[in-house]
């Protein structure tokens, strides 16, 4: 008898503990696996309401806690509470993919990433369309920028940036072979010039990009060209394409550029590199110069910004690159609060300053490119980490800034180019012609 | 109260009762997402949207997709290798182990299996550093020492199979182990001491003792290792850091089903992928199964 009960018991104790076992970890898992959570009150009292940001990029909560004191005092009765998520970037991008489609688990505002963007604009968009937020300050942000995470005339991202391409320079490595980075024009200045550095110190002028589009986007846009047609539908193998990768091919194979760890210069391994002087240039967007200041300590005071170089003198300077829309999901707690702190962080003349003087970014409201006071603010630590002032050469390429458009094609041709062609190219040795007009056949299949 | 006690104790209803819980988790869980994947793969299916019927249209497109037919590839080689080397050296290791002259038997058996007790993502990102392009990577350093030029491991296909395979011994090569040598305890003494008497040499006992009575158990690891191998997807994604590799180098099956179905939204067409692995699957296993004679009714030993 006393046997039978003790049984009993035992397995009642083990099914409670069990029970609570799986209670306790079942609601830590409620959370994120793999990223990093804060919560930011910005002041906020007891009356507060959560939202949740999901973002792949930390700098981007940056942005948000700055801007959430300021919100938290001007609204003191809507106050916000942010709980913020950061995940790595494909992580994140269909965590969200997923949470959205199923309406289950999603947060409440989202960065997505220019090139995923089309993803969750197909069929019908499970995000709210913020034109009523946005309207106020039409005039005042670049409407193209604006254009990119717009659907049949709602608007469904607010981006940080406008995201100028810009060339870096490590003027002391140029230096060490009398290289001045002022004197290059062209490429083939830039092709001289890596020739020079090569043969006096064994560096390589540049990168030969495998994974990132970064390059082929800009020297397409030079010419006047895009990955898509005017219908969105993929051309990868236009004769300025096959010239662009063509004459980045000739470099590579006069060691003026190589390709590097991690396939871009936006990446960890990358940043480890350049910080060791082993590049002395990269092209990439103005969002760029936050990496140097976070990730590459070393290169303080070296590093200058200058317009790329052109095919030929009289092409247009730069383009738009990458990008991120923040979104409000349909399933947001409080759908009309989260639009307004939306609107209020990002697109008001203040969250522009802010987002120069935070992130470093070069913002939508381009009235701002032209305050002195707060471009060449001294303390600002952009403007000490660099030898020249990242506004003036802004400024310099303002009317040439071009646009390379994001179309549902946009993620299965970074994909195919980012993984495949680019690859055969730098790293196989891959004629030009053959490895596009594959990429071109490959990405008509894909879409089928 | 006395109805349904007398239904459960009854002597013909009381075995269903029993086995209701397996039934229940074995049709909900097993038999339901088989069927319904098996319809999904004649679909288009996103989420959040309406389903429409596509017929065969999944499955031929599937035929003439280069990308899914280099995942077919890498699978069947990664497969392949795997079985080559993960089945006749952990058969060696356990029959060493189990000889008599070995010494700190437990220290081995406990050193060996202890990498499948490891989190694959933790183990996948270590290997991935330790093969990664650049000359301070622990790889590389170990080929500068003899005077190799550093290797981009995971940027070449027969680079980036040697590294997957690494990977996959060193996790895998325990746990094969020690299912030999419990097959090997199965074999009985006396027929090693009974050869040993007739003038067998320690091979010939090793090839017409231990081999043959290790069937069954090699029949089951080879099975485990052919769906094991086909169905590889974590340590692909952790070893080139996603699904990304370069040129698809590392894409497998399985991966390929998840950039279908998660990153595509392509679920219509991530089931018909799968369909096609159960498929190449089973052929490969029955084929197998045949040929060792599973199937044959047990014949006079």
């Amino acid at each position: 008898m006393i046997k039978r009960w003790l049984s009993l018991a035992v397995v009642v104790s083990m099914f409670a503990m069990l029970i609570a076992c799986s209670g306790g970890n079942g609601g830590n898992n409620g959370g994120n696996k793999g990223g990093s959570d804060a919560v930011i009150d910005g002041g906020a009292d007891e009356t507060a309401t959560e939202l949740s940001y999901w973002t792949f990029v930390e700098l981007h909560g940056q942005l948000f806690e700055t801007m959430l004191p300021k919100w938290n005092t001007a609204n003191p009765e809507r106050q916000i509470k942010l709980n913020v998520s950061v995940m790595p970037y494909d992580d994140m991008h269909n965590k969200l993919s997923i949470a959205i489609q199923t309406g289950v688990g999603a947060p409440d505002i989202a960065d997505i990433e220019l090139g995923k963007f089309p993803d969750f604009l197909a069929g019908t968009p499970q995000l709210e369309p913020l034109n009523d937020v946005i309207d106020p300050y039409r005039d005042t942000v670049v409407e193209s920028r604006i254009n990119l995470y717009t659907k049949d005339g709602k608007n469904y991202g607010i981006d940080s940036h406008v995201g100028a391409s810009v060339a870096y320079y490590n003027v002391e490595l140029l230096e060490q072979a009398g290289v001045d980075y002022t004197t290059i024009e062209t490429w083939e200045d830039f092709k001289q010039a890596g020739i020079k550095l090569y043969e006096e110190t064994g560096k390589y002028m540049g990168t030969a990009d495998t994974s990132a589009l970064w390059q082929l986007s800009q020297l397409l846009a030079q010419q006047g060209s895009d990955l898509t047609d005017d219908n969105g539908i993929p051309q990868v193998n236009t004769p300025e394409a096959i010239r662009a990768l063509t004459m980045l091919k000739d470099l590579q194979d006069n060691n003026v550029i190589a390709t590097i760890a991690g396939g871009q210069p936006d990446t960890e391994e990358a940043y480890g590199e350049f910080n060791a002087g082993n590049y002395a240039t990269a092209f990439l967007p103005f969002w760029f110069m936050s990496r140097y200041t976070n990730y590459m300590g070393e290169l303080s005071g070296k590093i200058a910004l200058a317009p790329i170089p052109v095919l030929e003198k009289g092409m247009p300077r730069s383009v738009g690159g990458g990008g991120t829309g923040t979104v409000v999901t349909k399933t947001a707690v409080d759908v009309q609060l989260a639009k307004d702190f939306l609107a209020f962080a990002k697109l008001t003349e203040d969250a522009n300053i802010e987002i120069w003087n935070t992130l470093g970014f070069d913002p939508l409201n381009m009235n701002v490119w032209e305050m002195e006071e707060v471009t060449h603010n001294p303390e600002n630590t952009f403007v000490k980490y660099f030898v020249n002032n990242p506004f003036d050469v802004l400024n310099d390429i303002k009317s040439e800034i071009e646009m390379i458009k994001s179309t549902s094609a946009s993620p299965t041709i970074n994909n195919v180019l980012g993984t495949i062609t680019l690859n055969e190219i730098f790293e196989d040795g891959r004629d030009v012609t053959e490895a596009l007009n594959d990429a071109q056949a490959q990405i008509e299949q894909e879409l089928k | 109260m006395t109805l349904i006690k007398r239904f459960i104790y009854s002597q013909k209803i009381a075995p269903y009762v029993f086995i209701l819980p397996f039934v229940l988790v074995f049709a909900i869980f097993w038999a339901y997402p088989l069927l319904n994947s098996f319809e999904m793969s004649f679909q288009k299916v996103s989420l959040g949207q309406e389903s429409s019927w596509a017929g065969v249209n999944n499955y031929t497109k599937l035929m003439g997709d280069t990308v899914f037919l280099k995942a077919v590839g890498n699978s069947f080689i990664y497969m392949v290798i795997t079985l080559v080397i993960l089945i006749p050296l952990p058969m060696l290791f356990a029959v060493l182990l189990n000889s008599k002259f070995m010494w700190g038997r437990e220290f081995f058996k406990a050193s060996f299996f202890f990498p499948a007790l490891t989190s694959v993502v933790v183990a996948g990102t270590i290997f991935r550093l330790m093969f990664g392009e650049m000359e301070g990577s622990m790889i590389n350093n170990i080929l500068a020492s003899i005077n190799i030029e550093p290797v981009k491991f995971l940027k070449g296909q027969v680079t980036g199979l040697i590294a997957l395979v690494a990977l996959a011994t060193w996790r895998w090569m325990g746990v094969n182990m020690l299912y030999f040598l419990s097959g090997l305890k199965n074999i009985p003494d006396d027929y090693y001491e009974a050869a040993a008497i007739d003038g067998a040499s320690k091979s010939q006992q090793f090839f017409k003792i231990t081999i043959p009575l290790l069937k069954p158990t090699s029949i089951y690891v080879l099975t485990i290792s052919i769906y094991a191998g086909l169905a590889m997807f974590t340590e692909s994604m952790m070893l080139w850091n996603g699904n990304n590799s370069p040129k698809n180098i590392g894409l497998t099956i399985v991966g390929y089903l998840y950039r279908q179905g998660i990153e595509k939204n392509n679920l219509g067409y991530a089931a018909a992928v799968g369909i096609v692995l159960l498929a190449i699957t089973m052929i490969i296993n029955i084929t197998q199964l045949t040929i060792s004679g599973m199937f044959k009714k047990e014949e006079q030993s």
